[in-house]
């Protein structure tokens, strides 16, 4: 759990973060999003003190972080950023055992530990831990990146825009990736965007920033429904909010149980946008809904999309 | 017969034009200038004498050697003919000194004992005309460094095993040599002491300048300005700028010590400069998330900003002890000792043979001082 309790920064007379106040809860996936200059990142860097606070206290799991070293800090705390920041000179396999190295892991379960990640992110260990960045593309840099914020196991995860530099169809996949792997780690990941689709597609919990401020704390589904200021509104867009919705809801919250229907399924755990997508492609205004294990349990209609 | 003349143009190509240059100036310098030169005494300037009658036997193998140069630049441009050239080039460099030699024996024979035979101009385009080709050669070839280790070292051996036969006692160069050989040693340490005498010092304080210079943006200007003007100061002037202060203090105005305070202030500037050049290259991002990952100041210095600049800092490293080594024989000027001391003396003695016996070597330990930290900063970057 991280308890951010009213912190303040002010670069040169300019408050860039004004009495904030946060707790995100354990396990959450929790997205810091706003305009440029609203301050997100520089909360994200206040969590593992890259950027000092000038009042206010934050605590992790319920200590002060000021009162850790700040080394030893860090290194509980993975970080990931937008351009990578991959130590050019070092192999992959470097690369990602940067901090058990500075831990003083032993050798074996620091290669252990290497293979296991490189497998979580689907590049063959053989072919790329002995690899440089340079000859890696961009979407294989960055799993990399996030790889080795991974590496010592931390139970907290900080990224700061870190697909913000790859193209849509990458994005797209390590989003995925990401969204697969905060599922089954439970880890606390804070993320900071500007992407309002990728904040709704990644969050269990969105902090809409603004000016410094919290404009709004709410689940996606929440903020879209009830935007707590006209800022939030427009923010979040007008123009297709409806798509917005069926984006963060799930078929299971609208499918007819025990009920059948021709043709293949659609996941329970898949949004209705992708419902939508599925019926305009097949022109079917009925589909078929499967549980994890491919079983059929459900239906869902066109009309139950709008209810 | 349409077909012969068609190939005509082709199998005269000029594959490589640097190589052909190269050979035609060698050419001309054997035709046109003394090969050595001949003088009743080492204090009045020689006459010169040309190839064909200073070496009579081993000059037609130079002609030959230079001859099947200027043929290697015609032919296909594949990398075991480069080599060969390099090979062949190297082979001209042992000659040319070889003949040299045997012509200052024969025509030292039938003159007085204080007649001297001298390196003549047609010797010296030779010797730098095959130098170049073996560079040339050596890079045209992609050879890597060890080859290029093994091609300096095969030189170096051939013109020691040269000079340890004898084959050279005859030149005046020598002779100088022999005049001075409890002190040339000496020269040559005394030299090296105040290159290393003054680079490390430069380092120590040059770096940290240079790293203070892009950790506090409000340092770099002074420290830059400072340091430029140094560099501006003319050497003999600074040398003398310190005889009085030092002499004020009782530390000697003249000597090692001015010199070596006069030479770490001239190496300061590209220290410093390499050192905020290669660290401040740098992506800052990749500090960041070395420092977002727990890494304290020194570990990203060592471990992450230093391999990374080490490219930078080695080639600034390079051009601080060239030029040390060049304006360490400046310092013999102001009593510092070293291969200066050979030169001045030369000049002031009107013997050009003594002026080389300081210049040659101080040339040839910057060539090797380059080559080696040229060397290790390929292997560096790998």
């Amino acid at each position: 759990m991280i308890e951010i309790d009213r912190v303040r920064k002010t670069y040169d007379g300019r408050t860039v973060v004004d009495d904030l106040s946060l707790t995100v809860p354990d396990g959450a996936f929790c997205v810091f999003l706003g305009p440029s200059g609203c301050g997100k990142s520089t909360t994200l860097r206040m969590i593992n003190r890259l950027v000092t606070t000038d009042s206010g206290t934050i605590r992790v799991d319920g200590e002060d972080i000021a009162s850790l070293p700040e080394a030893a800090l860090r290194r509980r705390i993975g970080y990931a950023i937008q351009s990578t920041g991959l130590f050019p000179h070092w192999r992959v396999e470097d690369n990602i055992a940067t901090v058990p190295r500075l831990l003083g892991w032993p050798r074996g379960r620091i290669a252990d530990r290497v293979t296991e990640l490189l497998e979580l992110f689907r590049l063959a260990p053989e072919t790329y831990r002995r690899k440089y960045p340079h000859e890696l593309s961009g979407g294989e840099q960055q799993r990399v990146g996030v790889a080795r914020a991974l590496a010592a196991d931390p139970a907290l995860l900080l990224m700061d825009e870190p697909f913000a530099a790859v193209d849509p169809i990458t994005r797209d996949a390590l989003q995925a990736e990401l969204a697969r792997i905060h599922k089954s780690t439970g880890k606390t990941i804070v993320f900071v965007t500007h992407d309002i689709d990728e904040a709704l597609r990644l969050a269990t919990d969105i902090a809409i920033l603004n000016r410094g401020r919290v404009a709004q704390f709410a689940t996606p589904q929440d903020l879209l429904e009830n935007p707590a200021s006209d800022f939030v509104r427009d923010f979040v867009g007008t123009q297709g909010i409806g798509l917005k919705l069926l984006s963060v809801r799930k078929v299971r919250e609208r499918m007819r149980p025990g009920e059948t229907a021709e043709g293949a399924p659609i996941s329970a755990d898949a949004p209705l946008r992708d419902a939508l997508s599925l019926m305009t492609v097949r022109a079917a205004a009925l589909l078929p809904v499967a549980d994890e294990s491919g079983r059929v349990v459900g239906t869902i209609a066109l009309s139950d999309l709008v209810r | 017969m349409t077909s012969a003349t068609a190939a005509r143009p082709e199998s005269l190509r000029v594959n490589n034009q640097v190589l052909l240059a190269l050979a035609v100036v060698a050419a001309l310098a054997v035709a046109l200038c003394g090969f050595v030169t001949l003088a009743p005494n080492r204090l009045v300037s020689g006459k010169p004498v040309a190839l064909w009658q200073a070496a009579p036997s081993s000059g037609p193998v130079i002609i030959a050697l230079v001859l099947a140069l200027a043929g290697l630049a015609l032919a296909p441009p594949i990398r075991a003919l480069h080599r060969f050239a390099a090979m062949l080039a190297a082979m001209l460099i042992v000659v040319a000194l070889y003949a040299a030699g045997g012509a200052a024996q024969r025509l030292g024979a039938g003159m007085s004992a204080l007649a001297r035979v001298s390196l003549g101009a047609g010797f010296w385009v030779v010797i730098a005309a095959a130098a170049l080709i073996v560079v040339d050669g050596l890079q045209r070839a992609a050879a890597g460094p060890l080859e290029r280790v093994a091609f300096a070292l095969a030189i170096v051996a051939a013109l020691a095993g040269l000079a340890a036969s004898g084959a050279l006692d005859a030149l005046s160069l020598v002779h100088e040599y022999n005049n001075r050989q409890g002190g040339f040693s000496a020269a040559v340490i005394r030299h090296i002491e105040l290159v290393a005498g003054s680079v490390l010092p430069a380092i120590a304080v040059g770096v940290p300048l240079g790293l203070l210079s892009i950790r506090r943006e409000r340092s770099r200007g002074p420290i830059f300005v400072t340091l430029n003007l140094l560099q501006t100061i003319p050497s003999i002037a600074l040398f003398g700028l310190l005889i009085a202060p030092l002499a004020a203090l009782g530390l000697g105005g003249v000597g090692p010590l001015p010199a070596l305070i006069a030479l770490t202030l001239y190496a300061l500037l590209p220290v410093a400069r390499s050192t905020a050049a290669g660290l401040g290259g740098i992506d800052a991002t990749i500090a960041d998330a070395a420092r977002g990952m727990g890494m304290t100041g020194r570990q990203i210095l060592w471990r992450v900003e230093v391999p990374l600049a080490a490219p930078v800092l080695l080639a600034g490293l390079r051009i601080v002890v060239v030029q040390a080594i060049g304006l360490t024989v400046v310092a013999a000027l102001i009593g510092a000792g070293g291969l200066g001391s050979f030169v001045f003396e030369g000049l002031g003695q009107d013997a050009a043979d003594l002026v080389l016996l300081g210049a040659l070597p101080a040339i040839l330990l910057a060539l090797a001082a380059d080559f080696l930290l040229q060397l290790l900063a390929a292997s560096v970057r790998r």
